[in-house]
């Protein structure tokens, strides 16, 4: 590609990225910060990080935060293939609009809306509210999303292929566990991730959901933040954005990896 | 090929004997989708060590009907019987029949290797025993040197192989290809149709292919069934499918084919007369049901009508034109003639030589024509 980039492209690129990204680093600078003043700078330190590891409620609810996102998201991700499937295998069956309407509405559904419902069923059915009740909310609304990106993956699979299987005799249940389930598991993989950050992030239906000593990391944040932002808050921000962004480079780069191979096996092929 | 399968080739006839017993048969077989009928009350009966083609336009039903063979969909009504025990129940994962299918359905995360011992280990066959049997499906196919490269690393002949010796590796009582040739070029389609029947003689085991290349059907099989909204039209060998069609879709849908109306005028001492709507007389052979004064029709292939610029001596079949369209082919020249009814004659001469006197060419007046035996009549 020969084209300069003109005044109007940097400007507007480099526009966009500030408006992005100054935010977020600003909080990983004054994680650093030597000063218990949040917005003034003086002089590089890591004490906040300390601080924040010996916080004892930070420490619990983020572990708090973490087995919320792990059991929901594996449960979020069965399901989801479960409902993606079906949607994908049974083209024609009674109700499919329905189903497949339904599978997708939680995705608009405001969070408000999906928090509250839940908490009310959970009244009705007289189940105390926990760390149980968190997981169950989670799965609620990530399985759609999980559903979503496995979906388009079955989308594109050549549906013969399970037939091959079941035609050299496998049973379904093998032809889905060594054909199937193989090829799309970059998208399962994709979906729990997905489902995984969503859970890790969520603070409304949370809020909704929870219970007493089921307190997760971004409820804790957002109940601190109220009564002013410590740096210690901004350390374990910067933890978050760090794990967050190492995971989404991991995914591509091994996905880009695939793709390179993958490439060049094709030219190898088209060679000879 | 060696002498023994040859001269079991040249007598190899069951569809003739009414005592051979069926190796495969459809019982009155019908199947609906909703309000369409994709397959409606067929029966067919195909012999063991057949090659067998199914051929017809897509849509006619030729592929659910060897979808349900393999047990990939169920008949709506009627029976699918194998070596006499009915299949109609029976998931696909316990019939004795492969298929190779039209996208190879190759799976992409296994080495051939592996593609290829997918069936065995289903089977619960023992590691050494999957191991030799994948080396000689290897060898069968000439892939040897791909064994451990993954589908994607592979060019389309390569897997093309691949998944034939896949669909080989159980040893089936019955393969079925679905439109196996149909990604190749047609060079390389053309070397695989002569390999596919060498490997079927010496295998031995009843293939049954569905294409709607009627060159391809006419290469490789020994009866070919034409089918047509859900119903077979004619089953026969190629020659005699192609030179004794039983009717105008058969005869339009192998090859081409000229057709002229008339009306049914007698037949005396085996030759059958025809009158145009002009008041000609046409002359053929053949049996027709057809009573005088039935609309009929004359058929006659583009490569039996001769065509010169002077008046041939015999006066059977004679019709006289301008050549409108001429199409050099190379191997042949094919003609389209405007007779002077304004119907247009296709007729096709085979170049047997390199340079010709005065050609044939646009505008000139011709005459084409044909003995009688060289033509045919069809009543439907």
């Amino acid at each position: 590609m020969n084209r300069a980039w003109s005044p109007f492209n940097v400007t507007s690129v480099v526009a966009g990225f500030a408006f992005l990204y100054i935010p977020i680093l600003l909080l990983i600078i004054y994680s650093f910060n030597e000063s218990k003043l949040v917005t003034v700078w003086a002089g590089f330190s890591v004490k906040w990080y300390a601080a924040a590891f010996a916080n004892e409620a930070l420490v619990s609810a983020a572990w708090v935060t973490l087995r919320v996102a792990l059991v929901s998201a594996t449960a979020a991700t069965i399901l989801g293939t479960l409902a993606a499937l079906a949607l994908a295998k049974f083209t024609r069956f009674r109700g499919r609009f329905l189903f497949s309407g339904m599978v997708y509405a939680p995705l608009v559904m405001p969070e408000v809306i999906t928090g509250l419902s839940l908490l009310l069923l959970f009244v009705a059915m007289n189940v105390d509210r926990g760390i149980e009740t968190v997981i169950m909310a989670h799965i609620t609304f990530s399985m759609c999303f999980v559903a979503v990106v496995v979906q388009s993956r079955l989308a594109g699979l050549d549906r013969s292929l399970e037939e091959a299987a079941l035609d050299l005799g496998a049973t379904p249940i093998r032809a889905f566990f060594s054909v199937t389930l193989p090829i799309i598991a970059p998208a399962v993989l994709a979906g729990w991730m997905l489902a995984f950050t969503l859970s890790l992030d969520d603070l409304v239906i949370a809020q909704f959901n929870s219970g007493p000593g089921a307190t997760t990391l971004p409820m804790k944040i957002f109940s601190q933040v109220r009564l002013g932002v410590t740096p210690e808050i901004n350390a374990v921000c910067t933890i978050l954005v760090g794990l967050v962004a190492s995971g989404v480079i991991i995914a591509s780069v091994t996905m880009k990896r695939r793709d390179v191979r993958r490439m060049r096996a094709e030219q190898l092929a088209a060679r000879g | 090929m060696n002498k023994q399968v040859a001269s079991f080739r040249r007598s190899f006839q069951p569809w003739d004997d009414i005592d051979a017993t069926p190796f495969i048969e459809f019982r009155n077989v019908t199947k609906r989708y909703g309000a369409v009928t994709a397959v409606n009350d067929l029966s067919l009966k195909i012999f063991e060590r057949e090659f067998f083609a199914l051929l017809g336009p897509s849509g006619c039903g030729k592929t659910t009907l060897m979808r349900m063979l393999a047990g990939f969909e169920e008949v709506s009504a009627g029976s699918v019987l194998l070596a006499g025990n009915d299949l109609v129940g029976v998931p696909p994962y316990r019939r004795p029949v492969n298929m190779m299918f039209q996208s190879y359905a190759l799976f992409p995360h296994m080495s051939v290797e592996k593609n290829i011992a997918f069936g065995l280990k289903q089977e619960g066959m023992a590691k050494a025993d999957i191991a030799a049997r994948v080396s000689k499906m290897l060898e069968l196919v000439k892939m040897e040197a791909f064994a451990k490269r993954k589908p994607d690393q592979l060019s389309g002949g390569q897997r093309q192989r691949v998944a034939l010796a896949r669909s080989l590796a159980k040893q089936p009582k019955v393969l079925l290809l679905d439109e196996p040739l149909g990604a190749l070029d047609r060079k390389l389609r053309e070397e695989t149709q002569f390999e596919l029947v060498d490997l079927q003689e010496n295998l031995g085991i009843t293939f049954m292919i569905v294409t709607h290349d009627q060159q391809e059907a006419m290469t490789v099989a020994d009866r070919i069934a034409v089918m047509d909204h859900g119903r077979i039209v004619q089953t026969a060998p190629p020659t005699e499918i192609y030179e004794r069609p039983q009717s105008r879709y058969v005869a339009d849908f192998l090859g081409d084919i000229n057709l002229v109306e008339a009306t049914f005028a007698g037949t005396t001492k085996g030759t059958v007369s025809l009158e145009t709507s002009q008041g000609g007389t046409l002359k053929t052979v053949g049996d027709v049901s057809a009573t005088k004064g039935d609309v009929v029709w004359f058929a006659v292939r583009p490569e039996k009508l001769e065509i010169s610029r002077t008046k041939p001596a015999s006066g059977d079949n004679l019709f006289f034109g301008e050549v409108w369209d001429i199409a050099y082919l190379g191997d042949q020249t094919a003609y389209r003639v405007k007779l002077d009814n304004g119907i247009f004659v296709k007729a096709s001469v085979l170049n047997t030589r390199v340079d010709v006197d005065n050609p044939i060419t646009w505008e000139d007046r011709v005459w084409l024509s044909c003995a009688p035996d060289a033509a045919m009549v069809l009543s439907a």
